[in-house]
């Protein structure tokens, strides 16, 4: 009843309700796609769907990122790190699937190596012509850099804004390495001209649909997964280490392993959807790194609703919905709404938009309804019951 | 000594290694060694120094195993840095301090501390807010603290029940699903305890516990610590003489960061030195 295991988080009312939102939409815009014709009112175009599937992958990321900081109470102000991570090693496998099909016709080279009179490939870009192997990186990469580098700071007991600021530094410096042509990763373009992902084609929308589909099920899976581990004991005491974390020390618990834990887990999350993200938009470039991006996470996990998972999908979702319509009308401002929207949010909603609906769901309740709720805790904190 | 000296003290011919001899060895390092008899916690020369101004002045002081304890003294006498340097927040400046016979608290750290068996509340009782008082005393139970351990475990009906019985014993059974942040003063230093309690100490460390409580509460509270001590050690620091009186056997009054005396309450309060203390200043 208490400890959840994975498969009672699977069957809770919660998991089962997003899930059920989630393949609803994704199912009812695949079907729109592939069975109206183009010129029917009714069609979803392509765009449609890799737009929906680019807000599934920020989904992805800020779920990782709400497991750190809703919970943990560790801002990362540098996870679009290990999305940019993730996200190369999926573009370095759709690399290497170009094979003699670039611009120079080179079969052994990618077309940057190319141009930068490179003779051979350098060794790190061994193996990611294999899709397993790749797989493994985007798992691995984002994985190892998180265990690192969370091990040195949360072993020195690096907490807070501190802790901020570096994690920051450390996006801004990979973004800085990644620009470089010498690194090997395409410098400032990055990677780019995708052909195709396990041998379908990247331009036909059977294949869209498909990357939809699979960053659904992602999605669905890493919520889940987070269900499970905040349900479990380890996600109670980690509540306790954001909580108190001197007295979760003294009563035993190494909370610097359960910060690495989260925090590494978060990374591989973060992974998983900057590779889901690269075949859909089709480029991957060291702007990904950019601090700015990290920071936009953050305001989509704030918007949303800390602590509560869902509330991050929704946030990503939704600013990012806003920022398609925005950046049409007026993109010159988009920054500044952004900015503002995040001053709006610590102001009025700290809780966001789910703390905002839940403080006020037994009067709207009551008012529709007409029936008392039985809601014992009104003003919970948005806590997994 | 020289090399050559230690190495032949270390080698001596007319003597054999302890380990080479059956059943000398009755504890192994790094486990407590506090019998019957023995002291639980040794503290020596201890000195605690903040910019200048010593929080503790050579401080030695021993605790039976066992004993209840109480340790009185004036403000920025230093029983809280005391308590610091044993659950390993304030590492001393100079001097020892062990658990048992062979466990040096001042190489340890807090977890590590907390594990071998020292349970504290503090002054300020810090529970964690956002949990219900069921699931503080859960996640102070003695268990595996591993991270792994924490995501498969499931809590069986065995530590279900201990847990029952501890918010029984500290008042809370009613208020079990109830946040903590909610509870009352009292009841949050009760919930405390009650954490201390499921960490199976051998040594209590409590500091304050009584302070915003009602009279009935404090009694309870007396009666409490009094049928702990026997079974752990309990260490109380309070200010109230009363309560001190009510439950005390042995007291002992810090002054300026060094124990001014120890014994009985009533040999304590006839002490010239502890008078001119605490009314002299």
């Amino acid at each position: 009843m208490r400890d959840s295991t994975f498969k009672s988080a699977l069957s809770d009312r919660t998991a089962k309700t997003f899930m059920g939102v989630l393949f609803g939409a994704t199912l009812l815009v695949t079907l729109l796609n592939q069975i109206f014709p183009p010129d029917s009112a009714l069609h979803v175009s392509a765009y449609t769907v890799t737009l929906l599937g680019k807000y599934l992958c920020y989904a992805l990321l800020a779920l990782a990122l709400d497991l750190v900081w809703g919970y943990c109470g560790i801002l990362s102000l540098g996870h679009g790190a290990f999305f940019a991570l993730g996200g190369y090693a999926m573009g370095m496998y759709l690399m290497r699937q170009i094979g003699d099909r670039g611009v120079y016709g080179n079969a052994e080279l990618p077309d940057f190596m190319v141009f930068l009179n490179w003779s051979e490939l350098p060794w790190y870009w061994h193996g990611f012509d294999q899709f397993w192997f790749a797989a493994l990186m985007i798992l691995l990469v984002p994985g190892l850099l998180a265990f690192v580098f969370g091990w040195l700071a949360f072993r020195s007991r690096v907490t807070g804004v501190y802790l901020s600021i570096i994690t920051q530094a450390l996006t801004y410096a990979l973004m800085l390495a990644f620009f470089r042509n010498e690194l090997g990763f395409g410098g400032n373009n990055g990677l780019t001209d995708f052909k195709d992902l396990l041998g379908f084609s990247l331009q036909s929308d059977g294949t869209r649909v498909a990357l939809l589909m699979a960053t659904a099920i992602s999605l669905a899976f890493a919520f889940v997964l987070c269900r499970w581990i905040t349900g479990s004991k380890l996600g109670r005491v980690v509540l306790a280490v954001r909580d108190a974390e001197s007295r979760a020390r003294f009563i035993g618990y190494r909370t610097e392993h359960y910060k690495l834990w989260v925090f590494t887990a978060s990374a591989i999350l973060a992974g998983i959807a900057g590779a889901l993200y690269v075949p859909q938009v089709g480029i991957i470039n060291p702007g990904e790194f950019s601090p700015l991006n990290s920071i936009e996470l953050v305001v989509w996990v704030a918007v949303g609703g800390r602590a509560t998972l869902y509330g991050a999908v929704i946030g990503a979702i939704l600013v990012n919905y806003g920022k398609t319509v925005f950046t049409g009308i007026m993109p010159e401002a988009w920054l500044f709404a952004l900015g503002g929207l995040f001053v709006a949010v610590t102001v009025f909603m700290p809780q966001g938009i789910v703390g905002l609906v839940e403080k006020h769901w037994p009067t709207l309740k009551q008012r529709f309804m007409k029936s008392d709720s039985n809601d014992d805790r009104p003003s919970a904190q948005g806590e997994p019951s | 000594m020289s090399a050559l000296d230690s190495l032949r003290e270390t080698f001596r011919r007319d003597q054999v290694f302890d380990f080479m001899r059956q059943g000398t060895r009755s504890v192994s390092p790094g486990q407590l060694d506090a019998g019957d008899g023995k002291n639980i916690l040794y503290l020596e020369d201890i000195t605690v120094s903040f910019d200048g101004f010593k929080a503790l002045n050579d401080l030695t002081m021993y605790i039976k195993t066992g004993e209840l304890r109480c340790i009185i003294g004036p403000n920025g006498a230093g029983k809280s840095t005391m308590m610091d340097v044993i659950t390993g927040k304030t590492r001393p400046d100079s001097g020892t301090c062990f658990f048992g016979q062979t466990l040096d608290l001042t190489r340890l750290s807090e977890t590590d501390i907390a594990t071998a068996g020292i349970g504290r509340k503090f002054q300020k009782p810090t529970v964690f807010p956002e949990h219900t008082a069921f699931e503080n005393l859960e996640l102070a139970m003695h268990d595996a603290k591993g991270t792994w351990h924490s995501l498969f475990t499931r809590m069986s009906g065995e530590q279900k029940s201990w847990i029952e019985e501890t918010l029984a014993q500290v008042g809370l059974l009613e208020d079990r699903d109830k946040v903590a942040g909610l509870l009352s003063h009292g009841q949050k230093q009760w919930l405390e305890i009650g954490m201390v309690l499921m960490q199976k100490p051998q040594l209590l460390l409590v500091d304050e516990p009584i302070a915003g409580m009602t009279r009935q509460e404090v009694e309870r509270t007396g009666q409490l610590l009094q049928s702990l001590a026997g079974k752990h050690s309990v260490v109380v620091v309070e200010h109230d003489m009363e309560f001190i009186r009510s439950i005390a056997s042995t007291v002992t009054v810090l002054h300026q960061g060094s124990v001014l005396a120890e014994g009985t309450m009533d040999q304590v309060q006839n002490d010239p030195k502890v008078i001119e203390v605490y009314l002299g200043e």
